[in-house]
């Protein structure tokens, strides 16, 4: 039989079941071929925080969406054009997000009287008619693996988890996905079970050639490669490229890295994957709780070391005490925060930019350090490297600002070259800085940083202490002294304050210079407000962009930036935080745009916004 | 101690595993080497000064390079010690002063690194570092300042005060069951427990440097007089008149007894103190400190309650295992033989790439 196969520009395929379907695995597999294939993509994983949640529940749900183009996109996509559900609750759970005519893959051999109760279907969906806007294609996923798998002796319940596996076989005929890296990854990821290793495969073959075959798929797609930049391309989620930025600041820095962590979602995958990279020289300590792992931290950088800790909001909180050390003993050090929803425990698994005035102001006394936040998955990995670059410079603990969405989410990435990295390397003070000849004052600052020097024990002669009482100026000797306070405080806000003149200025993209309208943005948003300028643009709209990627402190120019506008409009995840900064620090107003759904921004929902703003004019 | 006891231990220490990564020091440094020019600001008559004095005398003795030591504090009166001690030192936070160490000690190997608290600050706030750093066996040795009440907070009491302590905050008494500082340590897997105190400077210093040529966490409790909130709390174990009565000496390989009383195996398969007219010698229990099996040095830990009657000093508990900075070390070095140094261009190019033209 020969099948039609139809030219896409773009798809957005979401895969959903249970959370222990494999969904989440099924995705990841489909986005290495895509990104092998050499689309442009961005993916959004969202899974419940329960690692099994009741079986066919809407609470269990589990889904995975890929965006993949032939040209460069900017967001995992705001609705679906093909969902594969795996049982009722998937379907149930995602169909209000498929637009009309999108194509639907149900497993029907899982709408069963019971599961279709369980979350309050009367009927098989399926069947009624109820979904006649869509185009539905009932596959007997479950039973056609299961028989695909008769010839390995398997129990059927062991048949049935491959199912995941024939699901991906069968988008990836749909598709034309490559199959040679799933068959690898497959053979090494099950290397000391062949019997399931060849299990898998197979049932991911069967899925492939039922998708050949059967009628009910009569067309395939087919989306080509995009033209990206030249270069070497990996695909990369948010958390793998954090961890990599901070191998590679350890490299640049010329300084052993340190990690003290607690385990905390969505944080801990930085942990893994520092771990694995022991030949870097890297030590990994999975400490007691979140301020032990600071604490190590910071008795490693003390020492010399890299020192960082990664963690989520939470975390934080429980981290206040020791990074306000950290300030006062002006050492370096590196805070991840991989925010997610808030207060308390919140939601774990979803996304939020809620923490900006937590590691702004989330400690006591005057506390300042700079902040960093990254714009997407592959951006962490520049992002980490200057966080560290201004840690080392300035001895100073940093907060860089990640979140759920760029630690899960993936895109390719174009490689760089390590000696395209710039050299963050520093020099620990080797000898006395006093004009005595002798004297080391470990409180005396370099004149343009305002930086002090970083002794490190083992140096002879530089014998000092520090701590978290107040310091004399220079001798660094505790002082209870009211002026020296007040010249302590105002120096420590000077130095963070000074780092404004060392980053790049803010960027305004307003391609035609005359928009009237600036969409400003932080963080992981930059995706959906670049997406939505896009839509706006090419509907003949005008409006300018800019994307803060240092928060504190601000570039030197924002100031100028934000009155150069009639209208300011700031799209975030929270209840407008950088707003209220921005309001109190340059007195201008702010539109705000606020939605705390654990979810990122939709570009059609905020090209809406854009539009009103503009139309408000 | 006389100058010919000097240089005995000094060779012992030297050889001590603990120390084996720190360089030594070429010129000899003496006490006053080791003094700095702050203020020492204690009260007058607190235990704080003798047992400063008694450190910095016998720290030149381990013939270490002053700027390979470092202490590291966290709050209250004792944890204002790195400031007087000439080398480098970190006066930290609350309770956190083992994390900061643990980071430092298992990132420098060539560091000797000494944490200084209290019964609040390493009992209290600090209670779940203090565990785990002596479960890992980081190479630290922890000096545990013990004068049961807080001091720099003005005497409200600890969790080392006994039940009933009448203080500001404890008008009635207190209610809650104290820690006992040797229990705990063992009980958290300590592979060394040391008690001593701090007027018997001799014995504090032999207890120190048993301490420091440990591998691994050594946790010393120092009974410490507070003679402002809580004066006296050990007077039975200074006053000449009752001493050598109480003290029950810890010293491997000894019976374990006092001048009148003696540890014995009993009946019941535990321990107790008699007479010790009421046993032959060959009765008195011997002390191992090297035993592997806790038990017996937790059952010593537990003889001088209720009552304050018969106090073990010295040694519990001294045994050998790997400290966790050498573990950590050999791991990198496991790693790097198996596969190489780590090369940023390859770690990048890993796992599945395209090229586009």
């Amino acid at each position: 039989m020969t099948k039609q196969v139809q030219q896409l520009d773009r798809v957005i395929i979401r895969f959903a079941g249970d959370s222990g379907d494999g969904m989440q695995l099924t995705g990841d597999r489909f986005t290495a071929g895509t990104a092998e294939f050499g689309n442009d993509l961005s993916t959004l994983p969202n899974f419940p925080a329960e690692i099994r949640a009741p079986a066919g529940t809407l609470p269990g749900v589990s889904s995975f969406q890929l965006h993949f183009a032939d040209h460069d996109i900017l967001t995992p996509g705001d609705a679906p054009n093909v969902l594969v559900a795996m049982n009722p609750a998937a379907l149930k759970a995602n169909l209000g997000d498929l637009p009309r005519g999108a194509d639907i893959i149900v497993n029907t051999d899982e709408f069963t009287k019971r599961n279709l109760q369980k979350v309050g279907y009367d009927g098989s969906p399926v069947d009624d008619g109820s979904l006649a806007e869509w185009r539905v294609h009932p596959v007997q996923l479950t039973s056609l693996t299961v028989k695909a798998l008769e010839g390995f002796s398997l129990s059927k319940k062991d048949a049935e988890r491959s199912k995941n596996m024939f699901a991906l076989g069968l988008l990836s005929w749909l598709y034309h996905r490559p199959t040679e890296a799933t068959i690898k990854f497959l053979e090494n990821k099950f290397a000391k079970k062949p019997d399931i290793a060849k299990a898998n495969i197979a049932a991911f073959q069967a899925g492939w050639n039922y998708g050949e075959t059967t009628e009910s798929f009569s067309v395939s797609y087919e989306v080509k490669p995009a033209k990206l930049a030249p270069g070497v391309y990996r695909n990369i989620s948010g958390n793998q490229a954090l961890a990599y930025g901070l191998i590679a600041a350890s490299v640049q820095s010329k300084l052993p890295l340190f990690l003290g962590s607690y385990p905390i979602t969505p944080a801990s995958d930085i942990l893994h994957e520092l771990s694995k990279h022991k030949r870097f020289g890297i030590r990994t300590f999975q400490a007691e709780d979140e301020i032990a792992g600071v604490g190590a931290a910071l008795g490693a950088a003390f020492g010399g070391a890299l020192g960082v800790t990664t963690t989520s909001g939470p975390g934080v909180a429980l981290k206040a005490e020791t990074v306000g050390l950290a300030v006062t003993t002006e050492l370096p050090l590196i805070v991840v925060d991989v925010q997610r929803a808030g207060p308390s425990t919140g939601m774990p698994t979803k996304t939020e930019q809620t923490d900006l005035l937590m590691a702004m102001f989330g400690r006591n006394g005057e506390s300042p350090l700079p902040i960093v936040a990254p714009a997407t998955p592959s951006d962490c990995f520049d992002a980490a490297v200057e966080a560290v670059r201004i840690a080392v410079k300035y001895r100073t603990p940093v907060m860089l600002l990640s979140d759920g969405y760029l630690a899960n989410g993936s895109e390719p990435w174009k490689l760089p070259s390590a000696a395209e990295l710039p050299d963050i390397s520093t020099e620990f003070a080797s000898g006395p800085n006093h004009e005595d000849g002798v004297t080391f004052l470990p409180f005396k600052r370099d004149a343009e940083t305002l930086a002090r020097p970083w002794a490190i024990p083992g140096t002879a002669g530089l014998e000092h202490r520090i701590g978290g009482i107040e310091k004399a100026e220079d001798t660094g000797n505790i002082s209870y002294d009211g002026d020296n306070h007040d010249r302590m405080v105002r120096l420590r806000q000077a130095k963070i304050d000074g780092i404004a003149d060392d980053i790049p200025a803010l960027e305004v993209d307003d391609p035609d210079g005359d928009a009237r309208v600036l969409v400003l943005g932080w963080g992981s948003t930059y995706g959906p407000i670049a997406a939505a300028v896009r839509r706006i643009r090419k509907a003949g709209g005008k409006v300018a962009q800019a994307h803060l990627r240092h928060l504190n402190p601000l570039p030197a120019n924002v100031g100028e930036v934000l009155r150069s506008y009639d209208k300011v409009l700031l799209p975030e995840i929270n209840l407008g935080q950088l707003a209220l900064l921005l309001r109190a620090r340059f007195l201008v107003d702010i539109i705000s745009y606020n939605r705390v759904r654990g979810l990122p921004f939709k570009a059609e929902e905020l090209a809406g916004v854009i539009q009103d703003v503009i139309d408000s004019e | 101690m006389s100058s010919a006891d000097l240089s005995a231990p000094h060779e012992a220490v030297a050889n001590g595993r603990g120390l084996s990564l720190v360089p030594k020091s070429e010129i000899k440094l003496g006490m006053k080497d080791f003094k700095t020019d702050q203020e020492v600001r204690w009260c007058p008559g607190c235990g704080d000064y003798a047992i400063l004095s008694a450190v910095q005398a016998f720290v030149p003795e381990l013939g270490l390079k002053r700027e390979n030591m470092v202490f590291v504090s966290g709050i209250g009166c004792s944890s204002r010690f790195p400031y007087y001690m000439n080398t480098y030192g970190f006066h930290s936070i609350h309770g956190r002063a083992p994390a900061i160490a643990t980071g430092l000690a298992s990132s420098r190997p060539d560091l000797s690194v000494w944490v200084i608290t209290g019964d609040g600050d390493a009992l209290s706030i600090g209670g779940n570092h203090l565990i785990h750093a002596l479960r890992r066996n980081v190479n630290l040795n922890i000096l545990l300042f013990n004068n049961r009440i807080y001091g720099l907070t003005k005497g409200q009491y600890s969790p080392t005060s006994e039940i009933g302590k009448i203080t500001k905050s404890t008008p009635m008494g207190s209610l809650d069951k104290p820690f006992n500082p040797i229990s705990l340590a063992i009980g958290a897997e300590a592979s060394f427990v040391a008690r001593t105190l701090d007027s018997d400077r001799k014995h504090l210093q032999s207890v120190l440097r048993e301490a420091v040529e440990h591998k691994g966490t050594s946790l010393v409790e120092i009974y410490q007089n507070c003679n402002i909130f809580n004066d006296n709390a050990f007077e039975q174990l200074k006053d000449p008149a009752q001493r050598d009565d109480i003290t029950l000496r810890l010293e491997h390989g000894r019976p374990i007894a006092s001048a009148s009383k003696a540890v014995r195996r009993a009946a019941d398969g535990g321990i107790e103190v008699v007479p010790r007219s009421a046993v032959s010698e060959d009765e008195i229990l011997v002390h191992d400190a090297h035993r592997a099996d806790p038990s017996l040095a937790f059952a010593l830990s537990r003889l001088d309650e209720p009552a304050f009657d018969h106090v073990p000093i010295g040694v519990f508990r001294s045994v050998d295992r790997p400290s966790y900075d050498e573990l950590m070390a050999e791991q990198l070095e496991e790693a790097i033989d198996e596969r190489g140094p780590g090369d940023l261009d390859s770690l990048l190019l890993a796992g599945d790439t395209w090229r586009i033209d």
